[in-house]
């Protein structure tokens, strides 16, 4: 690596020789020092400023990308004492070091100014040592805009980039952006105009298709079907991108009702409990997360970044804790009325709401995310935020957990035992009551969990569970009563389902048409994809 | 003296003693008495009581479904907010040249949306008939749509309750929405007249409450005629067990179909009242949250009494405006308080408790139900 930039710079220096040599007044002023130029430029006229910067260029790239770009946009000036800075909003950088500086006269500042003709000159000047620059990341970004200018003056300093190039990327995006040039240009014969469209195919995005649009009105007919024909390639490889981004907002979307709907699924689905302050519950957890954030944000600011890890059992044991209460003092009084628990926790919910809003009041809460969920990576043409990710993730590491208890351990084979003959189970000596009481704790714990995970990507507010409920019991009771698999099989499809109809036809009437084909399809499947069978069914 | 009066006359007797009396006295005392006077009614008082009264309609359509027919339903608000809207929509239209665009035909909201003419589901609405016809059909079609489907399936219980609050959802959304052409979130509001009279004056806000009360027991009246009669006890029978009465023979679903479409009518017929009285109609009416507080209203008054669901829904909407005037920040917690201490100690209600206290007329089998669903509960808890 280092090497290669050694031997990058020897060239690149050589190059800029070569352009120099062009110029033969500049070959006398080959020793002067950077200092000496950006002094000299306070001074010198249009003519002289374009040789100075090609010297500027010759002596140091970092700066002379510096002095040009700011000549271009008009912010560079030259001190009294012939220092060079550059202005913006107000401060004064020096270019030769790149450090803060303050100017004690601003008024006394010369202005470097530049003509059109100096700008074009300098521009190109400034996006081929850019171009050729050491530092990957600039060359990358430069490649980019060379590929967005389409200046065919730029052709030539592309040529001369991709001679040298050896990053595959970055190559890449050189050849489009010179196949973007040539298809414009009137110079390029039929044959480099073919094989720059097939480049540009290639590329397979929107702009890809923006620039061959503008070859469309080619002199060759050879030409212009081949730019019909590349646009309708692209466009419907975009189109399955875009089929594939809305799969995976789907996912998303699945993965978020996934966590909201599987505690419901032990509520609901295991013991059969029509519990609607279920929504509450995913609010008590990201009211807990909240709280949590604030205490460790005054009391241990070194732990933040683990938050919401912390958070996780922290409303576990708050959304559960209300979760037992809720089921001794209310909901057991009301087992066989299915109708009356209902209301009454309903009622609940409306007490947990309210509750809430005198405590921490009706605006929402902000609940930040930490480092390693913020940003988003792209996996060809698709963007995935990391938050999404770890969500869907974290969704699915929640199932796996839940499934597991209820297979592995003790306390799972006795709620089991439970719901399947309550009477036999309380002959084997399992008190069924604790165990009524605690499998309602689980599925409200794990709502609050859900709560956690919903900070990350909603508003923090009492109504959060609103607005959750109705679709956790559509996940439900779409999935099948008592099914985990089934919860999750329907909270992906539904999120899918919904996703795909949303360009179609608009979020809301999207999910308008989500509810309505739940509606219908409980006429086909009235309890469900995966109806439990047997005696259950009556129970 | 009220145990005299209810057995000679009977609780549906007394049920129509109150609203006539109701509906002499509360337009005399409005009109008559000078406002000084402290018998005197105001005109808001009018309206208010008149919109009580809509609700207690609401409350005994949901109460047949209920409380006779097991069909616990989270999404009557829908029908009566259907029937609202079409009521709206006459009144829209008017308002006619009127409006603050002042566009002869078209409403201003949809001048607002530069819409160029009427869609097609607004036409005849001008005509108060048509109007009227649509307060009853498009709430019974609904109904009729969604029983077909969802009893053939013997969709039953909780999932029948689910479905229903996503249906009253699902239209919320819809007619949030500025394109579906019913004024999106603002809903219909600025209504002028009604045949000419303006909705303001006292003289139309008695008229009005007087069609109330009309209309309330007629409702009582339909209501009674189905329960009484040999229908009635299918459906009681069906709600208490309703394998048995289709292995015996009945068409349940048919059964059921019949008072569920009935009862959204009559729901229809609220919300149309409803309107004029409160000056508006918007989405707001289809939240499932409404849907919701008319249950509790049945549950308050008594389920299963259709009497109980009427004073239940005067009472607990009474006791709304008078303690969210009082205690604005506290009303969720009276109402989820109420939800919880109805349903666990006074599973009842009002006049269900009463009524098995005096030993007037069997408190119909709603009792009897639960008992036998305690003691399954508690033969399987093995106690």
């Amino acid at each position: 690596m280092q090497r290669r930039e050694t031997v990058m710079k020897q060239f690149f220096r050589c190059v800029l020789l070569a352009l120099l040599l062009c110029f033969p007044a500049a070959k006398a002023a080959m020793a002067a020092t950077p200092a000496e130029l950006v002094r000299e430029l306070g001074e010198a006229d249009f003519a002289r400023k374009a040789e100075i910067a090609r010297e500027l260029a010759a002596a140091d790239a970092g700066v002379a990308v510096r002095v040009m770009d700011a000549m271009i946009a008009g912010t560079f000036y030259v001190t009294a004492e012939g220092r060079g800075v550059v202005e913006s909003g107000g401060t004064y950088t020096d270019v030769l070091t790149g450090q803060a500086v303050t100017v004690a006269d601003p008024y006394g500042l010369n202005q470097v100014i530049a003509n059109n003709r100096l700008r074009r000159d300098l521009r190109g000047l400034s996006a081929s040592l850019s171009l050729m620059s050491p530092d990957e990341s600039l060359r990358r970004s430069a490649a980019q805009a060379a590929f967005a200018a389409h200046d065919p003056e730029a052709l030539e300093s592309i040529e001369q980039a991709l001679a040298v190039e050896k990053n595959g990327a970055i190559r890449a995006v050189l050849e489009q952006a010179r196949a973007n040039i040539l298809l414009q240009g009137g110079e390029a014969d039929e044959a480099q105009k073919l094989s720059a469209i097939a480049i540009l195919v290639s590329r397979g995005d929107q702009e890809a298709i923006n620039a061959l649009m503008r070859a469309a009105g080619d002199d060759s007919a050879k030409v212009r079907t081949a730019v019909a024909e590349g646009v309708e390639t692209i466009q419907s490889s975009l189109a399955y991108w875009a089929f594939a981004q809305n799969v995976i907002y789907g996912i998303s979307l699945g993965s978020v009702l996934l966590l909201a709907a599987i505690g419901l699924s032990i509520t609901f689905g295991v013991m059969g409990v029509i519990n609607m302050a279920h929504g509450e519950m995913i609010m008590l957890g990201a009211y807990t997360t909240f709280v949590v954030q604030q205490t460790i944000e005054s009391s241990a600011p070194a732990l933040l970044p683990f938050a919401l890890l912390i958070a996780i059992p922290a409303a576990f044991l708050v959304s559960g804790g209300m979760g037992v209460v809720l089921e001794r003092g209310i909901i057991r009084f009301l087992y066989g009325r299915p109708l009356e628990t209902l209301l009454a926790t309903w009622g609940v919910s409306l007490i947990l709401q309210q509750a809430i809003r005198s405590i921490f009041g009706p605006t929402n809460k902000a609940v930040s995310s930490p480092a390693w969920m913020s940003g988003s990576f792209d996996l060809g043409h698709l963007t995935l935020t990391y938050s999404r990710f770890w969500i869907v993730l974290f969704a699915l590491l929640v199932l796996a957990a839940l499934m597991l208890f209820l297979k592995r351990t003790h306390f799972g084979l006795e709620m089991r035992a439970v719901t399947q003959n309550r009477r036999m189970a309380s002959a084997m000596g399992v008190r069924t009551n604790w165990v009524d009481a605690l499998t309602f704790g689980l599925g409200s714990g794990v709502a609050g969990i859900a709560g956690v995970a919903l900070t990350q990507i909603d508003n923090v507010s009492p109504n959060l569970g609103q607005s959750y409920i109705i679709d956790s019991f559509m996940v439900v009771v779409f999935g099948g009563v008592g099914n985990l698999w089934g919860t999750l099989v329907g909270a992906a499809t539904l999120g899918v389902v919904n996703k795909l109809l949303e360009p179609y036809a608009g979020a809301v009437v999207g999910k308008i048409l989500v509810l309505i084909f739940i509606i219908f399809f409980m006429q086909k499947k009235p309890r469900g994809l995966f109806a439990l069978k047997g005696r259950a069914v009556e129970a | 003296m009220i145990h005299r009066l209810l057995d000679r006359f009977g609780l549906s007797g007394a049920f129509y003693g109150v609203l006539l009396a109701l509906a002499l006295l509360v337009p005399l005392l409005n009109l008559a008495v000078p406002e000084g006077s402290p018998f005197h009614v105001s005109t808001f008082m009018v309206a208010l009581l008149g919109k009580y009264l809509c609700y207690a309609m609401l409350a005994l359509a949901l109460d047949l479904v209920w409380g006779y027919c097991g069909i616990l339903s989270l999404g009557h608000g829908a029908f009566f907010a259907l029937g609202g809207y079409a009521m709206g929509m006459h009144l829209m239209r008017e308002i006619g040249p009127r409006g603050v665009y002042g566009h002869p035909v078209l409403p201003d909201f949809m001048v607002f949306l530069n819409w160029k003419e009427l869609p097609w589901y607004w036409l005849g609405f001008d005509h108060f008939s048509v109007a009227m016809l649509m307060v009853v059909l498009v709430p019974g079609l609904l109904a009729f749509a969604f029983g077909w489907f969802a009893f053939r399936s013997r969709v039953t219980g909780v999932y029948l309750s689910i479905i229903t609050q996503a249906m009253t959802y699902a239209l919320m959304l819809a007619f949030f929405r500025n394109d579906m052409g019913f004024g999106g979130n603002n809903g219909l509001t600025d209504f002028k007249d009604i045949f000419g009279f303006p909705l303001q004056a006292g003289a139309t806000r008695n008229a009005f409450f007087v069609a109330s009360v009309a209309a309330l027991a007629g409702a009582y009246a339909i209501g009674r005629a189905i329960v009484t009669s040999r229908l009635g006890k299918v459906l009681v029978a069906l709600r208490d067990a309703e394998s048995r009465t289709r292995f015996i023979g009945y068409r349940v679903e048919k059964f059921k179909l019949f008072v569920w479409t009935v009862s959204a009518m009559l729901a229809g017929i609220a919300g149309a009242l409803y309107v004029p009285q409160v000056g508006i109609i918007n989405p707001g009416e289809f939240a499932p949250a409404a849907s919701i507080e008319a249950v509790i209203w049945v549950a308050v008054g008594g389920r299963g009494t259709l009497v109980g669901a009427a004073l239940g829904a005067v009472l607990v909407s009474g006791f709304k405006s008078w303690f969210t005037g009082v205690f604005p920040e506290v009303w969720l917690f009276a109402l989820g308080g109420l939800f919880v201490l109805v349903t666990l100690f006074l599973p009842k209600g009002i006049v269900g408790t009463l009524m098995a206290r005096c030993g007037g007329p069997k408190p119909q089998a709603a009792v009897k139900a639960e008992k036998a669903e305690t003691e399954k509960r508690a033969l399987e808890q093995g106690a």
